[in-house]
């Protein structure tokens, strides 16, 4: 071979195996580094939920519908923590104020529009199942019978699975305040979880519906389903 | 193109080496924060809500 033959080929394959580090590199950043910072993120919503809450309440920002009222500010705030037993004794995630991609690495995700916690309505909740801090990881498991519970400032909500599904990522009915019903005026108190499924995919979503079956003050402690946790 | 940039690179070898690896930080670094958070909204990970557009 000729010298500037040879140093085509060397310059090649100095570019393939560079493309092959960054690839590498992209994998690393996906798998470890976006879970680093989505933790990092969400331990500081966390205590600046709790911060939040040792002052005294800012007041009512919850509409007589149930739906609270927000403001541009207000989206990516935690305002509550998801406690989901089947996923772990002490697995909680701060939920946040929208479900922009900014917000969901900060936490699960409210979606607007839909009802406050312990509301009349759809409670209804994103969150990832793979990178950026994945708290829906694991939501497969969680199957009928289990409790989601929700810790607000005041108030521990425990809503009970009533079953899973998995639909198109167009069917926004599964998030209105009568899941599936469209335009139904709501009676009960329901919560809605979704996140993507496959796991690794965003062909389908995996949804979770329930129902509230108790509240208590959180003067009174944390609920049964909770007290052998942290 | 490695060894062009070693040449090109002024100093002793162990300069070169510190350059090198100040060179290579900066560009995991700019990998880190630009461009695989750029690269990540091309991948399916990152779609969990329904209707992404309309809700948002």
């Amino acid at each position: 071979m000729t010298g500037s033959g040879r140093g085509v080929v060397r310059g090649l394959g100095e570019l393939l195996i560079t493309a092959g580090i960054v690839l590498l590199l992209f994998c690393v950043y996906q798998l470890v580094w976006t879970n680093v910072e989505a933790d990092r993120a969400q331990e500081r919503v966390g205590d600046s939920i709790r911060e939040a809450w040792k002052q005294p309440d800012p007041g009512a920002t919850t509409g007589p519908d149930g739906i609270i009222r927000l403001s541009r500010s207000d989206f990516g705030k935690g305002f509550a923590f998801l406690h989901v037993p089947r996923l772990g004794r002490k697995y909680s995630v701060p939920v946040v104020q929208g479900v922009s991609l900014p917000d969901l690495t900060r936490g699960v995700g409210h979606y607007p529009k839909t009802a406050a916690p312990g509301a009349v309505g759809n409670f209804a909740v994103a969150g990832h199942r793979a990178t950026n801090g994945e708290p829906f990881a694991n939501l497969d498991r969680v199957k009928r019978g289990d409790a989601l519970v929700v810790e607000t400032r005041d108030t521990w909500f425990t809503y009970v699975v009533d079953r899973t599904a998995i639909v198109l990522p167009t069917d926004v009915s599964v998030i209105a305040p009568v899941p599936g019903k469209r335009g139904v005026k709501p009676t009960r108190k329901l919560i809605t979880l979704t996140t993507c499924d496959p796991r690794w995919g965003s062909t389908h979503r995996l949804i979770v519906y329930g129902h509230l079956t108790a509240e208590q003050d959180t003067a009174r402690g944390r609920p049964t389903v909770l007290a052998k946790g942290a | 193109m490695y060894a062009w940039i070693w040449r090109h690179l002024p100093g002793r070898w162990p300069v070169r080496l510190l350059l090198s690896a100040v060179l290579v930080c900066a560009v995991v670094a700019v990998l880190f924060t630009m461009v695989f958070p750029w690269a990540e909204h091309s991948l399916p990970f990152l779609d969990v809500t329904v209707d992404q557009q309309g809700v948002q």
